[in-house]
C-alpha cells in the first residue's frame, strides 16, 4: 500500500518516519482547498441528478405522446421549452442518464486501460510494442470523431455511446498505467513475488495495482470529466441521448434557438454541466497534487 | 543521425495513417443496408441498383473495394454522397478551407498566448497572479467546448451584450473571411479551450527548468535575468511544450466539429454532423480520414520539433 516513489536513501526515510501511506494520501488530498470545492460542486450536481427525477413537479418528457403545450411560455418556475414542456421538470429529470453513461464509460476505459497498460509494461517485448502501436492508431483519430463514426454505423444508442467513449479512453489510460507500472516493476517486492513463483495475474492484481493507484486515480478523475463532456457534447449535437428523453445536453440543443427569449432552457443545463465538470476536474487535480508531492520532490 | 530519426518517425506516421484508413473503411462495413438502395430510394428499379453497384464496385469483395477506395482518394476522388448523389470531394472542397481558417486563427492566438501566460505564471510562482492563472485554467480546462461557446454567446450576442453575431451567415459566392466579425466567437471558443493546457504545461516545464543546474549556473555567472530566461531556460522548456501544443492543435481538428455546429459555421465539422445525421457514409468516412490526417500530421511536426529541440532525443527512444 505504500507510495510507488518509496524513497530508498536513509536520510529521506528518517524524514518520512511519521504516519503516511494510504491515510496520508487521503489527508493530503482533503487538505487542499480545491479538493473541498471540487467535492462540494460535484455533490451538488449529483444530488440534483439523482434525486431530481423523484421531485419532478410535472411528469413530462418521458414519452413521445405526452401533452405538448405552447413553446417558450413563462409558465411554471422557469417556463416551457421548445415543445411546451416544463423546463424545471426536464432539468430535474435530465442529469441522471448523462452521469450514469459517463461513469460506465470511464469504468470501461479504466478496466481496458489498466489491463492493457499493465500487460504491456509487465510482459514487455513484442506484446508491449504491439499494444502501444495499437494505441497509436486509436490515438490518431480525435475521440469525438471516433464517436461520430460509431454513431453513424451503429446508431445513437446508449450502449454505443458508453462503449465508444470507454474504448477511446483506454489507450490514453493505458499509456499512463504502462509508465506507472514500469516505475514499480523493478522494485524488490515484485522481485520477491516473482521468486516465490506467484502467478502473473496475482502479481499484477496484488502487487502492481495497489502501487499505481495514485496515477490511476488521477486518470479516473480526468477521464470522468472528459466522459461527461463527450457524452454531453454528443447529445448537444443531437447524436447522443435521443428525444424525447430529458437530458441536459439535448435540452441545450432543443432550446438554444430561444436563448434570448427563454434563457433558462439553455442556461440551467449548461450551468449544471459546467459545475459538474469543474468539480470532477478539481478533484482530479487535487488527487494529482496529493499523490505527486508526498514530501519528496520529483515526479 | 537526426535525419534518420526523423525519417523513422515519418515512416511510423505513414503506417499509422494507412492502418487508420483501413479501420475507418472496414468500420463502415458494419452498416446495415445497401448503399445503392439508400441513394436511389424505395422506388429504385433493380436495373438502376445494379448500375450503382457497378459504379461503386459494391459487388467486389471488401478488400478490393478498400483498395479501389484508397486509390480513388490518392487521385482526389472520395466517392459519391448517399444523401445528395454528389461527388464527396465537391461537397468537402470549400469546407476544408473554412475549417482551416478557424483552426489556424485559433492556433496563431492560442500558442503565443499560452506560452506567454505560462512563462509569466512560472516567474510569478506562488503569488496571487500565478494562483489566479492556475485556477482559471483549471476551470477552463474542465469545460466542454460547447459550454464555453454558449457562455460566450450569452455574454456577447444575446442576453448581456449584443455586439457579436451568434451564427455565421455566408451568402453564396462569398468566403468566410469576408465577415471577420463572424469569426470572433468561434475562434474565441477554440482559443479559450486550448490555451489553458498550453499555459499549464509551459508553467510546469518552465518551473522545472528554472530549478535546474544550468539556470542556476547562468545566474551565478551574473547573466542578466532576462537573458537567463530567454537564452538559457526557454529553449529547454520548448521541447516538451511542443508536444502539448501539438496535442492541443490536433485536438482542435475534433473540437472544431462542435464549435462549427454551435455557430452554424460552414466548415468540415458541420458537414460531418449533417452526414452522420443522414448516415451518409462516404462523407463521414472522407471527413474522418481528413481529420485523422491533420491530427497525425500535427503530431508528426511536433515530434520533429521535439527531436530537433532536444539533443537527448536524437538517439531515439523517447517515451
Amino acid at each position: 500500500m505504500s507510495d510507488h516513489q518509496e524513497p530508498s536513501s536513509s536520510s529521506v526515510l528518517v524524514e518520512d518516519a511519521r504516519p503516511r501511506r494510504r491515510y496520508g494520501t487521503l489527508a493530503r488530498f482533503w487538505s487542499q482547498r480545491q479538493a473541498k470545492v471540487g467535492v462540494v460542486l460535484t455533490v451538488i450536481v449529483l444530488l440534483f441528478a439523482i434525486f431530481g427525477p423523484l421531485l419532478v413537479p410535472w411528469a413530462t418528457g418521458f414519452t413521445a405522446t405526452e401533452f405538448v403545450g405552447r413553446p417558450f411560455q413563462p409558465d411554471g418556475l422557469f417556463g416551457t421549452d421548445n415543445l411546451g414542456r416544463d423546463i424545471w421538470s426536464r432539468f430535474l429529470a435530465g442529469g441522471l442518464r448523462l452521469i450514469v453513461y459517463a461513469v460506465l464509460a470511464t469504468a470501461l476505459g479504466l478496466v481496458l486501460g489498466l489491463g492493457l497498460g499493465m500487460l504491456a509494461a509487465y510482459l514487455g517485448g513484442r506484446l508491449d510494442s504491439l499494444i502501444m502501436r495499437g494505441n497509436d492508431v486509436l490515438l490518431a483519430i480525435p475521440q469525438l470523431v471516433v464517436a461520430l463514426l460509431a454513431v453513424t454505423v451503429l446508431g445513437p444508442k446508449g450502449w454505443v455511446l458508453v462503449t465508444v467513449i470507454g474504448i477511446t479512453h483506454a489507450p490514453r489510460i493505458a499509456r499512463v498505467v504502462r509508465s506507472a507500472t514500469l516505475d514499480v516493476i523493478n522494485e524488490d517486492y515484485i522481485r520477491v513475488a516473482q521468486m516465490y513463483a506467484m502467478p502473473r495475474r496475482r502479481i499484477l492484481m496484488r502487487e502492481v495495482m495497489p502501487n499505481i493507484t495514485g496515477p490511476v486515480a488521477v486518470e479516473a478523475g480526468l477521464r470522468l470529466t472528459y466522459s461527461i463532456g463527450a457524452i454531453a457534447s454528443l447529445s448537444f449535437l443531437g447524436l447522443g441521448i435521443q428525444p424525447p428523453a430529458a437530458d441536459w445536453g439535448l435540452m441545450i440543443n432543443e432550446n438554444r434557438i430561444a436563448l434570448s427569449l427563454q434563457p433558462a432552457g439553455v442556461l440551467l443545463p449548461v450551468t449544471a454541466i459546467a459545475v459538474l465538470t469543474i468539480g470532477t476536474n478539481l478533484i482530479a487535480d487535487a488527487i494529482a497534487q496529493a499523490s505527486a508531492n508526498p514530501n519528496v520532490g520529483g515526479r | 543521425m537526426i535525419g534518420r530519426t526523423i525519417g523513422k518517425r515519418l515512416a511510423v506516421s505513414v503506417v499509422i495513417l494507412f492502418v487508420v484508413s483501413m479501420l475507418i473503411f472496414f468500420a463502415t462495413l458494419l452498416l446495415p443496408g445497401d448503399p445503392a438502395q439508400a441513394i436511389l430510394g424505395q422506388q429504385a428499379t433493380p436495373e438502376r441498383i445494379a448500375a450503382i453497384h457497378e459504379q461503386m464496385n459494391l459487388d467486389e469483395p471488401a478488400w478490393k473495394r478498400y483498395l479501389l477506395w484508397l486509390a480513388g482518394i490518392v487521385h482526389g476522388d472520395f466517392g459519391v454522397s448517399v444523401a445528395t448523389a454528389q461527388p464527396v470531394a465537391e461537397l468537402i472542397g470549400e469546407r476544408v478551407g473554412a475549417s482551416l481558417v478557424l483552426m489556424v486563427s485559433a492556433a496563431l492566438i492560442a500558442v503565443p498566448a499560452g506560452i506567454l501566460i505560462g512563462i509569466y505564471s512560472a516567474l510569478r510562482r506562488g503569488r496571487p497572479a500565478d494562483s489566479a492563472i492556475t485556477g482559471i485554467s483549471l476551470v477552463l480546462a474542465a469545460l466542454p467546448e460547447f459550454v464555453v461557446g454558449i457562455a460566450l454567446v450569452t455574454l456577447f450576442s444575446t442576453t448581456v451584450f449584443q455586439v457579436l453575431p451568434a451564427v455565421t451567415m455566408q451568402p453564396p459566392g462569398t468566403k468566410v473571411w469576408d465577415f471577420p466579425e463572424q469569426l470572433v466567437l468561434p475562434v474565441a471558443v477554440l482559443v479559450l479551450v486550448v490555451t489553458p493546457y498550453i499555459a499549464r504545461m509551459m508553467r510546469a516545464t518552465m518551473l522545472e527548468v528554472l530549478d535546474s543546474g544550468y539556470v542556476e549556473m547562468a545566474r551565478l555567472k551574473g547573466v542578466p535575468e532576462r537573458q537567463v530566461i530567454l537564452r538559457h531556460a526557454l529553449p529547454h522548456a520548448i521541447g516538451p511544450v511542443a508536444q502539448v501544443i501539438a496535442i492541443q492543435l490536433a485536438w482542435m481538428a475534433g473540437g472544431v466539429v462542435v464549435v462549427e455546429f454551435l455557430f452554424r459555421y460552414p466548415g468540415l465539422g458541420q458537414a460531418l454532423i449533417d452526414a452522420v445525421k443522414y448516415r451518409d457514409v462516404m462523407v463521414v468516412v472522407a471527413i474522418t480520414l481528413i481529420i485523422a490526417t491533420v491530427y497525425i500530421a500535427v503530431n508528426l511536426i511536433a515530434d520533429i520539433i521535439g527531436i530537433m529541440a532536444n539533443p537527448k532525443l536524437r538517439t531515439g527512444g523517447g517515451e
